[in-house]
C-alpha cells in the first residue's frame, strides 16, 4: 500500500494544475452541497417548528372516521351487506361524556389536553358585524397547550375566569371595530341567541385570518351561548415529544373511538411537499459533484494515458494488475478525501456567511436570519457522495491501467 | 535441480500474434542458457530479436512450446505466478531506461526491492544506495532522471535491474540511445556481473562491439533461430 501511495501522490503531484482543478471541483461541490443542504433542511425544520409550536399537536374531533357500523353489518360481518337509505341520528353535536373521556387522555404520560367547545358566531359593534370561530375554554388548560398567552398584547386568558361575560379577541378584530380593553360587543349564535361581552383580553399572532376571525371566551359561556350544555366538541393537545403525534393520536382514536387527527396527518400534503423539494434539492447539488467527478475521470484517465509506459515497465518489474488499478483508485480516493474535508470546511464558512445575513419581513418589525441546519448528518452525506463520485471516476482509468499489456507498449516503444 | 540446470530452457516455442492475417513473430525455437552465461541476440531488424526476449523473460506468452526458468516449467503459470516470478528472478534493461520521472535514483532502484517485500523501506534503500555506488552514481541517489545524463540514466536502470539479485538479466538494445563511451561502459557492467556474480545476461543487440563480449551469440532470422547466421 505504501508504493502505491507513493506512486499515486507522485502522479497528483507532477500535474499541479490539473490536480488542482479536479481538486477544486470535488471542494467546490462539497461545500456547495452543504450549504443548500443546510439552508433547505434548515427552513423545513423551522417550518415544522412553527407548525408545531402554533398548531395543536394532536386534536380530537366529536367526529368518527368511518360511519357508524349497522346492526345489519354486525350481524353477519362476512357477508356483503348493503343497507340503503341510513338515516342520520339527529343528536346533539359534541363528545359523549368528556370528562372521563378527557381523563382518559390525560392519563397517558408526556401530555397535557384542554376542553373546548368551538363554533361560529357573529359579532356585532357599532353596526359592524364579523363572523368569527368562537372557542370556549378553561383558562388554566388551555394556556398549557397554545400559545396564545404568550401572544396576548393586552389583558390575559386568565381575565376570562374573573369575568365570566368576558371575551378575548384578536388585534385584527379590534384594528377593524376600533375596540379597546373594555369594549362591549354583542355575540350571536347561529340559532339566534346573543349576549353582550365585554373585552378583557387582546392577542396577535401575526396571522392576518387567525387575529380576525377568532375569539374566547369560558367554556361555560359558549355552552349557553351555542346551546350545547356540557358539551365540549374538541380536545386539544399538546406533547413534550410532537413527532410521536401520529402513534399516540391513533391511541386515543383507538381507546375513545373519536377521530384524533395528528399535527402529522393534518399536514400531510405540506409534509410531502417538503419531501419532494428535498428529494429536489439533493438531486441539484449531487449534480454538482456527478460534473465534479467528470473532472476527475479526465484527470486521472489523462495520466493513464500519459504513464502508460511507466505502467508497462511496472508490470514488467513485478506489479500485478491490482497494484496498478490501486494505484489509480488511490488517486481518486487522495482527491476525494483532501476535496471532502476542505469543502466541509468552505461549507461550514459560507453556512457562517448565510447565517449571518439579515432579513426584515414586511410588516414585521424584527429582524430575522435565515434558518440554516447545522446537522452533522449533512456533512457524512456530503462526504460519502464526494468520496462515491471521486472512487466510482477513478474505477473505469484504474481498471484501463490494470489491463495494460507490457509488450503492447515496449513494442511501440522499440 | 542439478548443478548443470540451464536457467533458461525453451522449447519448440512459438509465438503468433492473431488477426486477419497472423504474423509469426518467433518460430519454433529451442534454447538453452546456462548460469553466468553472457548471451547477444542478433539479427536484421523486424527478425524477432525482441519478441524471443520478451518470451525468455516473461512478459510475453508463447502460442506453443514451453519455457523453464530455473527449472521451473511456466506453461500452466497464471499471471500472478508469472509477474512474482519476474518481480523475483529476472531483471530488465531496455533501450530506453524507462525509469519513472517523479522519482529519484534512489527511489527508482528500491521499487523492486519494496515491491518484493522481504525488507523493510529503510532496507530497500540501503540496498539500493549499496547498488547505485557500485555503478559509479555516487551523490547521484537524489537526482531524478531529468537530472541525470545518457549513460547515468542507463546505470541507474541496470541498478534496478539488479534489485532484487536476479538469476537473470535481460537487456533489449541496452546502448542503442547511448554514445560510445557510455555504450563501452554499460557493456562492461554486463560482463562484469556475469563473471563476478554469476549473472546471466540475455542481450538483444545490433552492436558488434557489444557483442565482442558475450560468451555466445544467438543469430534470429525471420522469428527462426540461425545458429550460422552472422552481422554483415
Amino acid at each position: 500500500m505504501a508504493i502505491a501511495l507513493d506512486v499515486a501522490l507522485a502522479h497528483l503531484t507532477s500535474r499541479k494544475r490539473q490536480t488542482l482543478v479536479s481538486l477544486t471541483g470535488v471542494v467546490l461541490g462539497v461545500a456547495f452541497f452543504l450549504a443548500v443542504s443546510s439552508l433547505m433542511r434548515g427552513s423545513e425544520k423551522d417550518f415544522i417548528k412553527r407548525l408545531v409550536d402554533n398548531s395543536p399537536h394532536i386534536t380530537v374531533y366529536d367526529e368518527v372516521r368511518q360511519g357508524r357500523t349497522q346492526p345489519a353489518e354486525l350481524r353477519w360481518p362476512d357477508a356483503a351487506v348493503t343497507v340503503h337509505n341510513v338515516k342520520p341520528l339527529n343528536e346533539t353535536r359534541g363528545i359523549r361524556g368528556w370528562p372521563q373521556r378527557l381523563a382518559l387522555i390525560e392519563a397517558v404520560p408526556g401530555l397535557r389536553a384542554a376542553p373546548v367547545l368551538a363554533g361560529t358566531a357573529v359579532l356585532t359593534f357599532a353596526g359592524r358585524e364579523q363572523g368569527v370561530t368562537l372557542s370556549g375554554a378553561v383558562p388554566e388548560k388551555m394556556k398549557q397547550v397554545t400559545v396564545i398567552e404568550e401572544k396576548m398584547i393586552a389583558g390575559s386568558l386568565d381575565a376570562l375566569s374573573a369575568n365570566p361575560n368576558g371575551v378575548v379577541v384578536g388585534k385584527g378584530l379590534v384594528d377593524k371595530f376600533s375596540l379597546h380593553m373594555g369594549s362591549t360587543l354583542n355575540v350571536r349564535a347561529a340559532d339566534g341567541s346573543s349576549r353582550a361581552l365585554r373585552v378583557v383580553g387582546i392577542f396577535r399572532t401575526g396571522n392576518a385570518a387567525y387575529d380576525e376571525g377568532q375569539a374566547f371566551v369560558l367554556l361555560k359561556r359558549a355552552q349557553a351561548l351555542l346551546g350545547r350544555e356540557n358539551r365540549v366538541n374538541r380536545v386539544i393537545i399538546q406533547l413534550e415529544d410532537p413527532y410521536a403525534a401520529q402513534r399516540v393520536a391513533q391511541a386515543i382514536e383507538s381507546a375513545t373511538g373519536y377521530k384524533s387527527v395528528s399535527w402529522i396527518e393534518a399536514s400531510e400534503d405540506i409534509l410531502s411537499l417538503l419531501l419532494v423539494r428535498n428529494v429536489i434539492m439533493y438531486s441539484v447539488v449531487s449534480a454538482i459533484l456527478v460534473v465534479a467527478a467528470f473532472g476527475i475521470y479526465n484527470t486521472i484517465s489523462t495520466i493513464v494515458m500519459e504513464k502508460t509506459r511507466d505502467i508497462a515497465i511496472m508490470k514488467s518489474m513485478g506489479f500485478h494488475a491490482r497494484d496498478l488499478r490501486r494505484i489509480f483508485l488511490l488517486e481518486g480516493l487522495i482527491v476525494g478525501v483532501l476535496g471532502s474535508g476542505l469543502g466541509v470546511l468552505l461549507g461550514m464558512l459560507l453556512m457562517e456567511v448565510l447565517g449571518r445575513v439579515e432579513i426584515r419581513p414586511p410588516g414585521v418589525s424584527e429582524v430575522v436570519h435565515l434558518p440554516l441546519w447545522w446537522g452533522l448528518e449533512q456533512y457524512a452525506l456530503a462526504a460519502a457522495f464526494a468520496m462515491l463520485s471521486c472512487l466510482a471516476a477513478s474505477y473505469l482509468p484504474a481498471r484501463r491501467a490494470g489491463r495494460v499489456h507490457p509488450v503492447d507498449i515496449l513494442r511501440g516503444a522499440a | 535441480m542439478s548443478a548443470s540446470t540451464p536457467v533458461i530452457r525453451v522449447e519448440h516455442v512459438t509465438r503468433t500474434l492473431a488477426g486477419e492475417v497472423p504474423v509469426t513473430l518467433v518460430e519454433d525455437a529451442s534454447l538453452e542458457i546456462e548460469r553466468g552465461e553472457f548471451v547477444c541476440v542478433m539479427g536484421p531488424s523486424g527478425s524477432g530479436k525482441s519478441s524471443l526476449l520478451y518470451l525468455l523473460g516473461l512478459l510475453d506468452t508463447p502460442t506453443r512450446g514451453r519455457i523453464w526458468i530455473d527449472g521451473e516449467d511456466t506453461s500452466d503459470f497464471d499471471d500472478d505466478r508469472l509477474t512474482g516470478l519476474r518481480l523475483a528472478k529476472l531483471g530488465y534493461v531496455f533501450q530506453f531506461h524507462f525509469l519513472l520521472a517523479e522519482f529519484s535514483a534512489l527511489d527508482n532502484v528500491s521499487l523492486p526491492i519494496r515491491k518484493l517485500g522481504r525488507c523493510s523501506d529503510e532496507v530497500a534503500r540501503e540496498r539500493a544506495a549499496q547498488m547505485l555506488d557500485r555503478l559509479g552514481l555516487e551523490g547521484q541517489h537524489h537526482k531524478r532522471p531529468s537530472q541525470l545524463s545518457g549513460g547515468q540514466r542507463q546505470r541507474v536502470a541496470i541498478a534496478r535491474s539488479l534489485a532484487n539479485d536476479p538469476l537473470v538479466i535481460l537487456a533489449d538494445e541496452p546502448t542503442g540511445n547511448l554514445d560510445s563511451a557510455s555504450s563501452a561502459n554499460v557493456r562492461d557492467i554486463l560482463r562484469t556481473l556475469t563473471r563476478e556474480l554469476n549473472k546471466t545476461v540475455v542481450a538483444v543487440t545490433h552492436d558488434s562491439n557489444f557483442a565482442s563480449v558475450a560468451d555466445r551469440r544467438i543469430g534470429i532470422v525471420d522469428g527462426r533461430i540461425d545458429m550460422g547466421w552472422r552481422p554483415a
